[in-house]
């Protein structure tokens, strides 16, 4: 393997006013990204925000209009070969060959990296075994539930022990279980020093995986920061009431502006009221007393954690779902993100 | 890096060729249909059409071996939008293999399955009566003009292929391109019982030049002008339509 010319302590990835369009629809607006070596980054942001475009441009799959990528230390653009030698990819679809089984994949893709056929079988061996796929590896892939083809995707991309990896919404389709049975993976992956860089659309995972958050919307970064300082900006919790009649909603955020600790979000159709509170023991008892006094009935109140959705309202005033003219543009940048 | 593009393309023809054996639809299209359109030709029109001198079958079975061929091209195309749709094509790219191994080991795996199929349609085709009349040589080197022909339309395929990207519009697509090449050409009947605007089109196409060529390697008489022709139509649809896929790639 080429040894990266990057000084050691050189982010493993930096990006410099990082522009593509697609036509006249601009997928990346201007971006700039710096990631440590060995630290993780999450690309936050909902379909249609530049992620994958994004992914694709750094793994040199698809090449910027303008800016400066670096990988490793290399460029992607003018050293496509040196990058493609340290990184590994996973993308949203599991890309593996579901007519070979688990351990030809990766055999195929060990050979592809030109490893020897004796080592690429001891890797292949290797990540079977560390994935929890060694019953199933000589099985067809056909024949793999989605969790192992995620599984298997995600060995596939570690083949090359890359320095620096890209995982494309590595979860999205899987249930819960699997979910976090590829989070628990993944976190291994980067106790042990790799440099990930992560795409997702749930605040969740970027919460749990990463140590810096970018969040991306209509291709430019909105805010970046570690998890706890996007979430502070949010606020801990938030309260959701809907209140009967409807025609109360902006009542009950007068009445809740108390133990709020942030901007309110109403929907005054349906009368429902979102918002945002510091964590504590009491808020919803707090929550209640407040509209009881007030005279406002509730139909019903919860209390959640923050969503995606929250911190998009808050940093850029629009729901993490875009809007229709928002999200025909989202369809036209490059396919699914 | 020359060997290493060898090296890549290899294991990718590998890959390849595994689906060939491993899914049955694969299987089917690849022996069944060749099979069945000898046969079914042969017996259908076998009876129907008088080309004077000779039995229609020997007229027939040049043409069918250069239709079953060209239909199968559309495979390649098939294949690599599969591979797009999937992800898989993005997978390779982002390894630090050769950048052509992925359109050579479509295209060789196809065309290793096209010496398969043309040779179990030349065995077919003799139990149901075709002979060849003009010797051992003459017999293989139109038989290997059809494989080369093959390859060249593999890569017009993979072309359209990668272009689509997606299977059903790969599909679809092949039936644009790949039905008027052959039926308006000499497979089935002499371009002279054409209509003259038809004619001036199949006395052009490749496949009336390629077909022209397997009968005169196959029956006997001059030979040389149409292989020529054939050749050169080869060569000028690979000095094309590799160029394009190759950009069409790089492009992805």
């Amino acid at each position: 393997m080429l040894s990266p010319v990057s000084s050691p302590n050189g982010p493993a990835i930096l990006v410099e006013g990082l522009f593509k369009s697609y036509g006249a629809i601009r997928a990346l607006d201007g971006i700039d990204l710096r990631v440590p070596a060995g630290s993780v980054l999450g690309l936050l942001g909902p379909n249609g925000a530049g992620k994958t475009t994004a992914v694709r441009v750094l793994t040199t799959l698809l090449l910027p209009d303008a800016g400066k990528v670096l990988v490793a230390g290399h460029d992607v653009v003018k050293e496509p070969g040196r990058v493609r030698s340290v990184i590994g990819l996973a993308g949203q679809f599991a890309a593996v060959d579901e007519i070979l089984t688990g351990r030809e994949n990766l055999v195929l893709v060990g050979r592809l990296y030109h490893l020897e056929k004796d080592d690429a079988s001891r890797r292949a061996a290797e990540i079977l075994e560390r994935f929890d796929l060694v019953a199933a590896a000589d099985r067809r892939v056909g024949t793999y539930s989605g969790g192992m083809r995620r599984r298997l995707d995600l060995g596939a991309s570690l083949v090359g022990r890359p320095e620096v990896l890209f995982l494309d919404e590595p979860t999205s389709g899987l249930d819960p279980r699997s979910r976090i049975g590829l989070w628990e993976i993944i976190a291994e992956l980067v106790a042990a020093g790799t440099t990930l860089l992560l795409t997702t659309q749930y605040l969740e995972e970027a919460d749990r995986l990463a140590d810096t958050i970018a969040v991306i919307d209509n291709g430019r970064v909105i805010a970046q920061g570690s998890p706890d300082h996007l979430k502070s900006r949010v606020g801990g919790e938030v309260v959701d009431v809907t209140v009967t009649p409807a025609a109360h909603a902006r009542a009950a955020v007068t009445a809740l502006s108390a133990i709020a600790s942030g901007e309110a979000h109403v929907d005054p159709q349906a009368g429902r009221v979102s918002v945002p509170v510091s964590a504590g023991g009491s808020v919803v008892a707090d929550a209640v007393r407040l509209l009881d006094a007030a005279g406002i009935g509730i139909a019903d109140l919860s209390l959640r954690r923050p969503t995606l959705d929250d911190v998009f309202l808050t940093l850029t005033g629009h729901a993490a779902e875009a809007p229709p003219e928002a999200r025909v543009d989202g369809a036209l940048t490059g396919g699914p993100d | 890096m020359g060997g290493t593009a060898v090296a890549d393309a290899m294991l990718l023809t590998r890959r390849n060729l595994l689906h060939y054996l491993r899914v049955p639809s694969l299987i089917v299209f690849s022996t069944v249909t060749p099979v069945m359109f000898v046969v079914l030709f042969g017996y259908v029109f076998g009876g129907a059409i008088d080309i004077p001198g000779f039995s229609y079958i020997d007229f027939l079975m040049p043409g069918i071996f250069v239709q079953t061929v060209a239909f199968g091209a559309m495979q390649t195309g098939i294949g690599l939008a599969e591979d797009m749709s999937k992800g898989m094509v993005d997978r390779l790219r982002s390894l630090p293999m050769a950048r052509s191994a992925v359109l050579v080991g479509r295209t060789m795996a196809d065309t290793i399955r096209n010496f398969l199929v043309v040779g179990l349609m030349a065995g077919v085709g003799l139990l149901i009566g075709f002979r060849f009349h003009n010797g051992l040589v003459a017999a293989l080197a139109g038989l290997g003009l059809v494989v080369l022909f093959a390859m060249s339309f593999a890569w017009i395929s993979a072309t359209i292929g990668l272009s689509l990207g997606s299977v059903e519009s790969a599909q679809s697509s092949g039936l644009v391109w790949v039905f008027p090449l052959t039926f308006a050409s000499s497979i089935f009947v002499p371009v002279a019982t054409m209509p003259g605007w038809l004619q001036a089109f199949a006395r052009v196409n490749p496949v009336t030049h390629v077909v022209d060529a397997l009968r005169a390697l196959f029956l006997g008489g001059p030979a040389a002008t149409e292989v020529w022709w054939s050749l050169g139509w080869i060569a000028g649809i690979l000095a094309v339509f590799v160029p394009l896929s190759v950009s069409r790639f790089r492009r992805l």
